[in-house]
């Protein structure tokens, strides 16, 4: 199970629609107790694709928010992005760039605008698994 | 010498290169990892040739993209 504060998914929320037409990307870190992830800190990073289709963490940005997770004794969680137009499913290109099996790959869509959906998947051997999601008030 | 990798110091063999401590970090799908040594980007064809020093902070960075 992952857990994310209302006001982290409305950060991420307010990114991605500020982005739109483009797909929006970020980072997500915290802590880890077994299985239970408790999201403590989301990263609104630039898509440096630039693309309503794909995205692509800026390697810079990436670099300056692993070391404010590090400074702030968080743990990268795995990342975040949205799908404009499209449902929150990982696509083929998600899955086959998915390189790490114990991240958390959180896919928000906004295909109905009026009512985002935001789902948090596991990723391994090019295979998809949906994980509980909580959002915390 | 000692350098410093993700944050943890480690002790390591004068003349290491990025492309051996890639190999001895084990780290995985290297095709699509971004090196940094003191936050200079490392040019991914020059891992070999890059020595290390002593004092040096090295993180590696793993590319996250995707598409719809």
């Amino acid at each position: 199970m992952i857990t994310l504060s209302k006001a982290d998914y409305e950060k991420m929320l307010a990114h991605a629609i500020s982005e739109l037409p483009n797909e929006a990307c970020g980072l997500i870190a915290g802590t880890k107790q077994g299985n239970d992830k408790q999201i403590k800190k989301v990263y609104l990073l630039t898509n440096t694709d630039h693309s309503n289709e794909h995205f692509s963490l800026d390697p810079k940005e990436q670099l300056a928010a692993v070391k404010d997770m590090r400074a702030n004794g968080l743990v990268p969680l795995g990342n975040w992005h949205s799908h404009p137009e499209s449902p929150s499913r990982p696509s083929d290109e998600d899955k086959r760039l998915a390189f790490d099996s114990t991240a958390s790959y959180l896919i928000l869509s906004l295909m109905d605008r009026e009512a985002p959906v935001l789902n948090s998947f596991h990723v391994e051997n090019n295979e998809a698994s949906r994980e509980e999601l909580v959002i915390e008030e | 010498m000692d350098i410093t990798v993700a944050g943890v110091k480690k002790t390591v063999s004068d003349g290491l290169t990025v492309a051996q401590l890639i190999v001895d970090e084990k780290v995985e799908t290297p095709e699509y990892v971004t090196v940094t040594v003191n936050d200079e980007f490392v040019e991914s064809g020059t891992f070999d040739v890059t020595v290390l020093k002593d004092g040096d902070n090295v993180e590696f960075l793993y590319f996250m993209g995707g598409g719809r």
